[in-house]
């Protein structure tokens, strides 16, 4: 973090690859990246962001409780999202933030989990960075174990999600049609829900509880805003998540601050922009369907 | 936090222990009238289903307290100050804030990474204890307050609970039924105005008692078990004060003798409650059935 940049970006790139715990981040935030898009687009598309949030906090006192008993954190984010997301789809109803009484269980729920967090953060007598690290991410830390351990889930997730795309597309645009040809919705909501819990726990690692949407989400919003094809929108989702990470984890390098500040702001500006460009377009075609019908 | 005491079961001799310290007396009569105002704004919250405009007070409260941290101010002065302007915010543009919208979902993701940048310049700034400052807004730290600010807490929670019990009951008619409350010509746009107003203040006042991640746990836990027990209005705004108010105290006692989170014990409490409240109503709806 001593080295500045140059306009080299050869140079650039072979100062970021010098150190090994740079080398295993980039590794870790390039799978995130592709999962996290993956997922992400699906999430969005089956309006289940609420969800996203919801799993990535209750993955905080799993990672904590993983610390605790010296395993991977990944392990523990993993266990408690999968368990969440087994959950929710055992109780079998759609988490909305809309339903009074739905939003008021969720969020007690999700205060009590953050509460079991930082129990388990104070029992192992943690420093405030460790606990700054799983909340918001880091770029440090992340070890060789974790990289395989990413690798594994990563690449389990994205062949199980192929197989799936197909019915799980149909599923999410139009569930009544989907059910009516016999694709079996409620199973295929219920293995996407636990691809997305494991999804939300390797994006932890990078982004942290807290800013998970800036990886699971915001990719896939800007990507629906732009087109509304599953396959292009879905390439689109890939490449705009690993566009944020990269850029985050390269930026972050050079400065002193934190990892997840940057890549929640270059997904927001993305986002913003892609917003006023359509509304600038929009506003553009009225104006010459006007001009038209004059 | 403070495991010096230990425990007698004399229940009397016990309460005077703990209350012979100065630091335990501001948390609970802070705590407590913090937590009262919280029940009571909380139930209106969940009754008028704007729980996810807490959630994105408590990430606003964090980075504005930590922006004003950076800038000089006192941290309470930039966690009302942001909180306040946020709230007002979002009255004039109507909307209700929902979770579920993709794009205040990605507004305040970013609003925290906001916050944790002012965090990290705060930090390396000042010396590396200020890290534990981030913490302390995050999860709260009513052991901590200082006599001035525990009697400012108390103040406002007790002005915030005379406040809403003066509009409550216009207030129910509006959230009841709005079109009724509009035709008989109550300023609808002004109470819910005044309303975020004080969700905004209590907000600010439970980050201090459990943290700007934990907001929840007194303003949202309490009205569910309220909810779960009672459909009478009043009867359920004080079993939601009651609730909060238990949750801190008992809280506050458990950590005094247990050297473990007060925030923990507090948000414990409250879902143990809630658990509790769920099995009652399930028992009760059989049993009218």
């Amino acid at each position: 973090m001593a080295d500045s940049p140059s306009w080299d970006l050869l140079a650039d790139l072979q100062l970021l690859l010098r150190f090994h715990f740079m080398q295993n981040a980039l590794v870790v935030g390039t799978l995130v990246a592709v999962l996290a898009g993956a997922v992400g687009y699906f999430v969005v598309l089956r309006g289940q962001s609420f969800a996203a949030h919801m799993l990535s906090q209750v993955g905080f006192p799993g990672a904590a409780a993983a610390v605790l008993l010296h395993l991977p954190p990944v392990i523990g984010l993993a266990a408690f999202c999968t368990a969440a997301a087994l959950g929710v789809g055992v109780i079998g109803r759609r988490i909305d933030a809309g339903n009074r009484m739905e939003s008021a269980v969720v969020g007690s729920i999700l205060a009590f989990s953050l509460g079991l967090g930082l129990l388990f953060f104070r029992l192992y007598a943690g420093s405030a960075q460790a606990v700054y690290a799983f909340l918001f991410g880091t770029i440090l830390g992340i070890s060789d174990r974790d990289v395989a351990a990413t690798a594994v889930t990563a690449v389990v997730c994205l062949i199980a999600l192929a197989a799936i795309a197909r019915p799980l597309v149909f599923a999410s645009v139009d569930p009544d049609v989907a059910e009516a040809r016999g694709v079996p919705v409620r199973a295929i909501s219920m293995a996407f829900l636990l691809l997305a819990a494991l999804a939300v726990a390797v994006t932890v690692q990078i982004v942290g509880t807290l800013l998970i949407f800036a990886l699971l989400v915001a990719p896939g919003a800007c990507a629906l805003q732009l087109t509304a094809r599953p396959a292009r929108g879905l390439a689109l989702t890939v490449a705009l998540s690993l566009l944020f990470t990269w850029t985050g984890l390269a930026v972050a390098y050079f400065t002193i601050y934190p990892v997840g500040f940057f890549i929640t702001t270059i997904a927001f500006a993305a986002y913003v922009l892609i917003r006023i460009a359509r509304a600038i377009s929009r506003g553009n075609g009225a104006s010459h369907r006007d001009a038209q019908a004059a | 936090m403070f495991a010096a005491t230990s425990f007698s079961f004399n229940p009397l001799q016990d309460l005077q222990a703990m209350l012979a310290y100065d630091f335990m007396r501001n948390a609970f009569i802070a705590g407590g009238c913090i937590a009262a105002a919280a029940g009571l704004v909380g139930y209106f919250v969940v009754l008028r289903n704007q729980v996810f405009t807490t959630d994105a007070l408590g990430h606003v409260a964090f980075t504005g307290g930590m922006g004003g941290l950076l800038i000089g101010l006192n941290l309470l002065v930039g966690v009302f100050g942001s909180c306040i302007a946020v709230a007002l915010a979002i009255g004039s543009l109507g909307g209700r804030g929902r979770g579920r919208d993709v794009a205040i979902g990605t507004v305040f993701a970013w609003v925290l990474g906001l916050g944790l940048l002012f965090l990290s310049i705060f930090t390396s700034s000042h010396s590396a204890s200020a890290g534990n400052m981030g913490i302390s807004v995050l999860f709260g730290s009513i052991l901590g307050m200082q006599p001035a600010q525990a009697a400012i807490a108390s103040v406002a929670g007790l002005l915030t609970c005379i406040a809403l019990l003066a509009i409550a009951r216009p207030l129910l008619f509006v959230t009841l039924d709005p079109e009724v409350a509009t035709s008989r010509g109550l300023p609808i746009r002004v109470l819910t105005a005044f309303f975020l107003i004080l969700v905004a203040i209590t907000v600010a006042e439970s980050v201090q008692a459990v943290g700007a991640l934990l907001v929840f746990g007194l303003m949202v836990t309490p009205a569910a078990v309220a909810q779960n027990l009672t459909t009478n209005p009043y009867a359920g705004m004080a079993v939601s004060a009651a609730v909060a108010v238990l949750a801190v105290w008992l809280g506050l006692t458990l950590a005094f003798y247990i050297s473990y989170p007060v925030s923990f014990f507090i948000t414990a409490l409250a879902f143990g409650a809630f658990i509790v409240s769920l099995g009652v109503s399930r028992i009760h709806r059989t049993a009218s059935v």
